[in-house]
């Protein structure tokens, strides 16, 4: 019988492997920084004291060497604005420039460039179609299905764009474990519904949605699904096609890349459909003084010069990510979340949030020490150089329905070991202590 | 590493686990309320003048948040008692750090200085100097 397995054995061997984390770890100069001393001079200094135990990368990702090196190449030697020059500078930045949008559109399996819209970050994607499409479409007695836990980036944006245009937004909820209840799901989403904007994986719970069934169910009301992938990308096989999404985002400094650079996948038809978001150079056919008409995708939707360094940098991170193994990584955040948990759990005063181990979950474990405000426990922390982030990350409405105003969470990857950690449940013993 | 640990010298834990001036006053002059985004701090003051409409008599707190800004609230508390409403005025973050003893790292500056401005707030209200609002939000 035909397997893809036996045609190509050294790639599927290669992907069961763990991943060699010591060798990884080279790769990012950061993790061997110390920290501790004066935060007014960025950057290594002398009285910088303890090593770096970095648990942050749901917030931000490290960046490897050759993603940097793709930035500082780009200046070096072919820095250039794109797409209006034929000298030769300009040709080599366009052609590096266009080929990172085919590039990424084959990582997360688009059907191509004209698919792939660079912008600034996930929020701006939503902005983009809410304001484009959102303003333009919505009226009155529609709806807007999103989830309980979902991040500001989409909760605000189409709540401000149902306020513009007089329509509802209606609310998904979560279970008790914060998982989404799909019974609900079915209720909420009708004939009314014209958007459904779901989050693929939960940054706080580490819940990953079921975004196929959604967008099924989607589609039989003829509504559209945009899935925010922010915290899904970096660390799992995406493939929109498989997926059934209409709209899909994700940034790039979660996922190796530099900041400033995001992306926006549109089906094609539908993108042709839309309206501009912004207006301006680069993103016109033709003008006079009456009126425009638009270039062709995905530039109508790039006025301006656009981060041209930075999407160059983001095709690098996907090779680097590719050439790691998707698959690898997705394990081995499985791992350090699953080993995090039992750590956490064998402590009675510390309350884990989301579905329990053993799911399916992405790398991030949100909790709280009972009798510390998660804010002193990440201050506490940093004393023992371990960075965790506190607060209610972007999700107050979610936040409140779990009845805490913050939460700690740490989140992890590629280059996580299980030592940091350990690490990391030592520095909450140390808050325990103080506080007891 | 001086910032954080320093931030949790034995006195302001004393502060958070045992604050002073908590409660409400039965028959308060003003009641301020306010909230600090960062750590979801929440603050209530209520501050009892004497009649001369000056003096402060007496001043009592709830709130729920993290450790910094209630025992800010319980030190700030105690040291305004006898002090004018002038003296609340003049007050700015840094007496409010003297008062800590402890380098509070920049982002948590806004819990520190919560109950000052809320109590900042309230009086300025009660003067009729502020128009009336929902809440004092440290920023």
């Amino acid at each position: 019988m035909f397997t893809l397995e036996a045609f190509l054995p050294s790639m599927s061997t290669q992907r069961t492997e763990a991943l060699d984390v010591e060798r990884i770890r080279e790769d990012f100069p950061i993790l061997g920084r110390d920290v501790g001393g004066d935060i007014e001079t960025p950057g290594a200094g002398p009285e910088d004291d303890t090593p770096l135990v970095y648990l942050d990368n749901g917030a931000t990702s490290q960046t490897p060497e050759r993603v940097i090196d793709a930035i500082s190449t780009y200046y070096r030697e072919y820095n250039s604005n794109v797409h209006r020059g034929v000298h030769h500078l300009s040709m080599e930045a366009s052609f590096a420039y266009e080929a990172a949008h085919d590039r990424l559109a084959d990582f997360i399996g688009a059907s191509g460039a004209e698919e792939i819209v660079f912008i600034r970050n996930t929020t701006e994607a939503m902005n983009l179609i809410a304001y484009s499409w959102g303003l333009k479409e919505l009226g009155p007695g529609d709806e807007v299905v999103l989830t309980e836990m979902e991040h500001h980036a989409s909760l605000v944006t189409w709540q401000q764009i149902a306020k513009k245009t007089g329509a509802d937004v209606r609310y998904i909820a979560i279970d008790e474990d914060g998982r989404l209840d799909m019974d609900h799901a079915r209720e909420l989403i009708g004939p009314d519904t014209e958007m459904v904007s779901v989050v693929h994986v939960s940054n706080v719970l580490g819940t990953i949605n079921p975004i196929a069934e959604l967008a099924d169910l989607a589609h039989e009301h003829d509504s559209y699904v945009f899935a925010d992938g922010a915290q899904a990308v970096p660390n799992r096989p995406v493939d929109v096609g498989e997926l059934d999404v209409d709209f899909y985002a994700f940034s790039g400094h979660k996922m190796c890349g530099p900041t400033g650079i995001g992306v926006l996948y549109g089906r094609e038809d539908l993108l042709e459909a839309i309206d501009p978001f912004l207006f301006g150079g680069d993103m016109i056919r033709k003008v006079d003084f009456e009126d425009a008409t638009w270039n062709e995708l995905p530039w109508k939707f790039e006025a301006g010069t656009p981060p041209i360094a930075e999407g160059i940098a983001l095709a690098e991170a996907t090779d680097y990510i590719d050439e790691i193994g998707m698959e690898a990584i997705q394990r081995h955040e499985t791992d350090l979340v699953e080993y995090a948990m039992a750590r956490l759990e064998e402590f009675d005063d510390i309350k884990i949030y989301g579905p329990p181990r053993g799911e399916d979950r992405s790398g991030v474990v949100s909790f709280n020490l009972e009798g510390v405000h998660a804010h002193d426990l990440a201050s506490i922390m940093n004393d023992d150089a371990v960075a965790i982030r506190a607060g209610d990350h972007c999700t107050q409405p979610l936040h409140e329905k779990l009845g805490t105003a913050a939460s700690a969470r740490a989140s992890f990857y590629l280059y996580n070991t299980k030592e940091e950690v350990d690490t990391l449940v030592e520095a909450i013993d140390s808050a325990r202590q103080l506080f007891a | 590493m001086s910032m954080g640990s320093d931030m949790y010298r034995q006195q302001i834990l004393d502060h958070y686990k045992n604050p002073r001036n908590y409660g409400e006053l039965d028959d308060p002059s003003f009641t301020h309320v306010g909230e600090n985004p960062l750590c979801g701090d929440a603050i209530r003051v209520d501050v009892k003048l004497a009649d001369d409409g000056e003096t402060i008599e007496a001043i009592s707190f709830r709130g729920d948040g993290c450790a910094i800004s209630q025992a800010s609230a319980s030190m700030f508390s105690g040291e305004l008692r006898g002090k004018t409403l002038e003296d609340l005025d003049e007050m700015d973050r840094d007496d409010i750090i003297d008062l800590l003893g402890v380098d509070i790292s920049p982002v948590r500056v806004k819990c520190a200085v919560l109950a000052e401005k809320v109590a900042q707030d309230g009086a300025a209200i009660y003067r009729g100097e502020k128009e009336d609002m929902e809440k004092t939000v440290t920023e």
